[in-house]
């Protein structure tokens, strides 16, 4: 039987992973947005999970909202990025160094 | 839903409607009479919705099944923000024609970031926060890089938007832990939870989580990186946008939040607050000292001044809470005022933010000079200004609750910073003899200035009347 305790794990889990990579990550700012996605994921799984054990729906709507705006903030990411390509003529990650900081 | 849920988001509709038809407009007829035309209109329909919002009868009554309310709380708030973006629109205007980068999504982006500052102020639900501050969030990203063509600008958009979506997973995994150790994501149902379960570890977890999210977006330390660069490189208009409205904002979410979910559980919250807080005054202070750029100064400003505010949250009493409803106003006030001169900062037509080229500024413009400085003393707490008056608010709250030495310690933090407001003040009047800035300034930034500086003096009397207001938002907050 795979209780609530699992679901939260995985999605522990995989928050940390999309913290991690925000903070680890020194190569790419794409990898940036993918950790920003996981994270977002992870909390899916978190109202999913508890929307399922709780017998209660709110949950499950929830979650179609943050996939709505997930959506959104990796369009305006990404545009941004392309921006700042289009200046810079690179997208590394240390090369967001204009300002120190 | 019924037809009394949609008159009670009346003022909030309209902004909707506006903001979407004139994006229309503004795509088919794009030129820069147009742009000229929509922002001034963006102005009038900002107004009108203070007016509508302040006269709007449905207050007390959630709407949508208790998800958005507009109790003495938000209204306060909601106007404070109001005022507050209209004048920074009004200020932004010449600049933007001066620089060339009026165009009509300006004003737009602007109308949308402050819908989401409406809605998030006037949540009772933890969807409808989690909307509003989305919606203003993702608007701020694409303000703080609307100078598309040059690499600060776009770097901070870029640095806002990474540190801003890692604010809103940690909230919203905050938020998804409280819905699942309560069952709800109703403030109120969360509330009655709390009280009769007793707080359980989940709920612990959430609200960390949940408020390291919202000390980001208000830029409270040790969640204070992204601030510095994103104010240097955005375009001073949009600097002076962040250093207000969205600063209102999030300190109006973080009372909400810990007061109508989390009003049982003082005790589990009022330690990460008083860190917070403790942190981010001496940080704002110490770290501006060695600022040589005018913008990021600011924004080392504007984190103390946060610190200062988290005092009167840590509180959590209604004096606390008047208190910090009446310290965001005057800090608007007074940011407004200095972003009016900082705007006009400029050699031979090109924009400069070094604080060493005010030097002698007193000899280009004796007004400017003096009004500047009037502003620059109430910022800093000096005696006989408004300013003063807000930090003695807070100190004389958090000594009747018991925080007594992290009312020392504030006081200790304020001298600290008066050093570098006051060194601006020295360049103006003794700096060495340097190259002059050019000093002209248009009409409404003169009027700006002398408004706010004005009031900051006349505002002794009776601080304009805010304290009553500031105590029955409290009070509608508390119960």
């Amino acid at each position: 039987m795979i209780a609530i305790q699992h679901f939260l794990t995985l999605s522990s889990m995989l928050f940390l992973i999309g913290v991690f990579g925000i903070f680890l990550n020194r190569k790419n700012i794409i990898i940036l947005l993918m950790s920003i996605e996981l994270i977002l994921l992870a909390v899916n799984i978190n109202f999913v999970s508890f929307s399922y054990f709780l017998d209660d729906l709110v949950g499950q709507v929830f979650t179609l909202f943050i996939l709505t705006v997930a959506a959104a903030e990796a369009a305006i990411g990404l545009a941004i990025l392309v921006c700042f390509f289009r200046n810079k003529g690179s997208i590394s990650v240390e090369d967001v160094n204009v300002m120190k900081g | 839903m019924s037809y009394l849920d949609i008159l009670t988001i009346g003022p909030e509709l309209i902004l909707v409607l506006f903001c979407l038809v004139s994006l229309l407009v503004g795509s088919f007829y794009d030129s820069i009479k147009t742009s000229g035309f929509i922002f001034l209109l963006t102005i009038g329909i900002l107004i009108l919705i203070a007016i509508l919002i302040y006269i709007s009868p449905y207050k007390t009554i959630p709407a949508f099944g208790g998800a958005f309310i507009r109790d003495a709380f938000a209204t306060y708030f909601q106007i404070t923000i109001l005022i507050s973006v209209v004048a920074l629109l009004v200020l932004s205007k010449d600049y933007l024609i001066k620089y060339d980068l009026l165009k009509f999504e300006y004003p737009i982006l602007i109308a949308f970031a402050t819908l989401g500052m409406l809605v998030v102020v006037s949540s009772e639900n933890l969807l409808v926060l989690y909307l509003g501050i989305e919606i203003q969030s993702l608007s701020l990203y694409v303000i703080a890089a609307f100078r598309r063509d040059n690499v600060r600008s776009t770097e901070a958009g870029l640095k806002y938007f990474v540190l801003g979506s890692l604010s809103s997973g940690l909230m919203l995994f905050g938020a998804s832990l409280i819905y699942g150790s309560t069952g709800s994501i109703e403030f109120k149902e969360i509330f009655i939870a709390i009280s009769s379960d007793g707080f359980l570890l989940g709920i612990m977890a959430g609200l960390v989580f949940l408020i390291s999210g919202l000390a980001f977006k208000a830029s409270a330390v040790p969640f204070h990186m992204w601030t510095p660069d994103v104010y240097e490189g955005s375009p001073t208009p949009v600097t002076g946008f962040f250093a207000t409205a969205p600063k209102v904002a999030a300190i109006a979410i973080l009372l909400r939040v810990l007061f109508d979910c989390f009003g049982s559980a003082v005790e589990s919250w009022q330690q990460v607050i008083i860190v917070l807080s403790f942190c981010s005054m001496f940080l704002g202070s110490i770290a501006a000292i060695g600022q040589k750029n005018i913008k990021r100064l600011m924004a080392f400003s504007s984190i103390g001044h946060v610190g200062f505010a988290l005092i009167g949250v840590a509180c959590a009493t209604e004096e606390g809470v008047a208190a910090v409803l009446i310290y965001m106003v005057l800090y608007v006030i007074m940011n407004i005022g200095v972003f009016a001169f900082i705007l006009n900062m400029e050699r031979e037509g090109v924009a400069v933010t070094s604080i060493e080229s005010l030097s002698l500024y007193s000899e280009v413009s004796q007004g400017q000079a003096f009004f500047l400085t009037i502003l620059l003393f109430s910022l800093a707490g000096i005696p006989p200004l408004v300013g003063f008056f807000g930090k003695f608010y807070i100190f004389s709250a958090a000594i009747n609750s018991g925080l007594i030495w992290l009312a020392v310690s504030g006081g200790i933090a304020s001298v600290v910073a008066a050093f570098y407001y006051l060194r601006i003040v020295y360049l103006m009047y003794f700096g060495a003899k340097k190259e002059l800035l050019t000093g002209n300034m248009p009409f409404t930034h003169w009027l700006l200035l002398i408004v706010t500086a004005t009031l900051m003096l006349v505002g002794t009397i009776n601080l304009f009347g805010l304290e009553g207001p500031a105590r029955v938002a409290a009070v509608s907050l508390l119960n």
